[in-house]
């Protein structure tokens, strides 16, 4: 049996790590689009479109991550298509990122004074000219904090793709923990790794919350 | 090209099914208690500990927020035996969200305790409290109500995190449809089930601790 050196084993967990980033990637920004057209709809399209959005949000933060990742597995299975657990994850977390991202955003749209609205609407302002010169400005500036704390738990939502078989950290934490039978090390390592890529993210997010709340006191 | 769903041969194995759920709400149920108890000591100890104490609580807080509950999970299940701790999938389970719950609700009670006004402090002080009795009878009750949403959301995460728990053969749940599709081909029929049910367990969690969390635990 060869024997593998601590090196050995950071080296094979850093390029597992790639994948984690780009899975992050994909489902923050991906769901971010979602995201954003789900806001659009439920600001514009009325009393239906916002109990609908509404239930779409409750669904996917009531119920397990875990549940949607297989759901996705063997749900798009089902229509004949051969899933990859690429496909799958990222349907699954973009989907799930969409969810609490367009409520996030909602909430900072809804903390825009009516009034603002009402001013706007009357200096003739169409909808989409509305949010685009009036709401969004303000909106977004109370939305980073937020949505890039978020982004912590997107990262560690891909975590879960390594149940179904996507190759990340975690699941590269696994596979060469069964080949080295060093558990302690490897498991330590894959979370110094996810604290790595996490806690600098979670530093920046509360940076900007405490500027914002500066700001506005 | 048809789809046909079979849910009955989910649902006739439904003593499974029961058996997860309460094997669900039970290691959610014990993390709970034990988890905000942790947390009460470490919003403590980080709010009036010595400085030493502040910067290990700091620490395990940090850690646990940045770091995913499958990897706390494997990491006491695969890597403790390892350093010689071995332990059960169910203890390993209910360590893991304990150690999980804990720190989120040392984050958020601290932020009731430090919404405390200074002058109630004051006064219970000068009513010759001591320093425990300040804390217990004084500060965290209302601090305990004014953090309770955000309390009851967290526990509501925990237990939708306890799905994972099934990855170490804990039989909770999502064990019980993993079981189940396993046995007769029907996965997304399972874990359809499995969804709905784990759907209406954090709704009727969150229903029953928002009622329940003011008119029994911190009473006025």
């Amino acid at each position: 049996m060869t024997d593998f050196s601590l090196w050995d084993i950071l080296r094979n967990l850093l390029l597992a790590l790639r994948w984690t980033v780009v899975l992050s990637l994909i489902a923050f920004v991906g769901g971010g689009v979602v995201g954003g057209l789900l806001l659009f709809a439920r600001l514009s399209g009325g009393p239906v479109a916002d109990r609908l959005i509404g239930l779409y949000v409750q669904v996917f933060q009531g119920t397990p991550l875990l549940m949607q990742l297989f759901l996705a597995y063997f749900g798009i299975a089902l229509f004949g298509v051969d899933v990859s657990a690429w496909t799958a994850a990222s349907v699954a977390l973009t989907l799930y990122t969409s969810a609490f991202l367009t409520e996030i955003w909602r909430g900072c749209v809804a903390s825009i004074p009516k009034g603002q609205w009402e001013a706007s609407g009357s200096l003739a302002l169409r909808f989409g000219e509305q949010m685009r010169h009036v709401i969004l400005p303000q909106a977004t500036r109370i939305a980073v904090a937020p949505t890039v704390g978020f982004l912590v738990q997107v990262i560690k939502g891909t975590a879960l793709a390594s149940v179904i078989g996507f190759i990340e950290l975690t699941k590269a934490g696994s596979m060469i923990s069964n080949a080295t039978f060093k558990p302690f090390v490897v498991f330590s390592c894959v979370a110094l790794l996810y604290f790595v890529l996490c806690f600098p993210v979670s530093l920046y997010a509360k940076n900007l919350e405490r500027k914002i709340n500066v700001a506005r006191r | 090209m048809g789809i046909e769903f079979d849910f009955g041969a989910v649902l006739g194995q439904w003593p499974l099914l029961v058996r997860g759920v309460l094997w669900t709400l039970g290691l959610t149920a014990i993390a709970t208690v034990i988890g905000m108890v942790v947390g009460v000591a470490c919003a403590w100890s980080r709010a009036s500990g010595p400085a030493w104490l502040r910067w290990l609580v700091g620490s395990y807080v940090e850690l646990i927020r940045n770091t995913p509950f499958i990897v706390q999970l494997f990491f006491i299940f695969f890597g403790l035996p390892a350093a010689g701790f071995k332990l059960s999938p169910e203890v390993a389970s209910v360590i893991a969200m304990v150690m999980n719950l804990g720190a989120y609700a040392t984050e958020i009670i601290r932020a009731g305790i430090e919404a405390t006004p200074r002058g109630q402090i004051e006064a219970a002080v000068s009513l010759a409290l001591n320093k425990v009795q300040v804390f217990l009878r004084v500060v965290l009750p209302p601090a305990m109500k004014k953090v309770w949403p955000a309390m009851v959301s967290q526990i509501i995460i925990v237990m939708l995190g306890s799905a994972v728990c099934s990855q170490i053969s804990t039989e909770e749940l999502s064990y019980a449809a993993n079981l189940i599709q396993s046995r007769n081909f029907r996965a997304f029929e399972a874990f359809i089930i499995a969804t709905v049910i784990y759907l209406a367990l954090s709704v009727g969690a969150r229903r029953l601790l928002n009622w329940a969390g003011p008119k029994y635990f911190f009473g006025r």
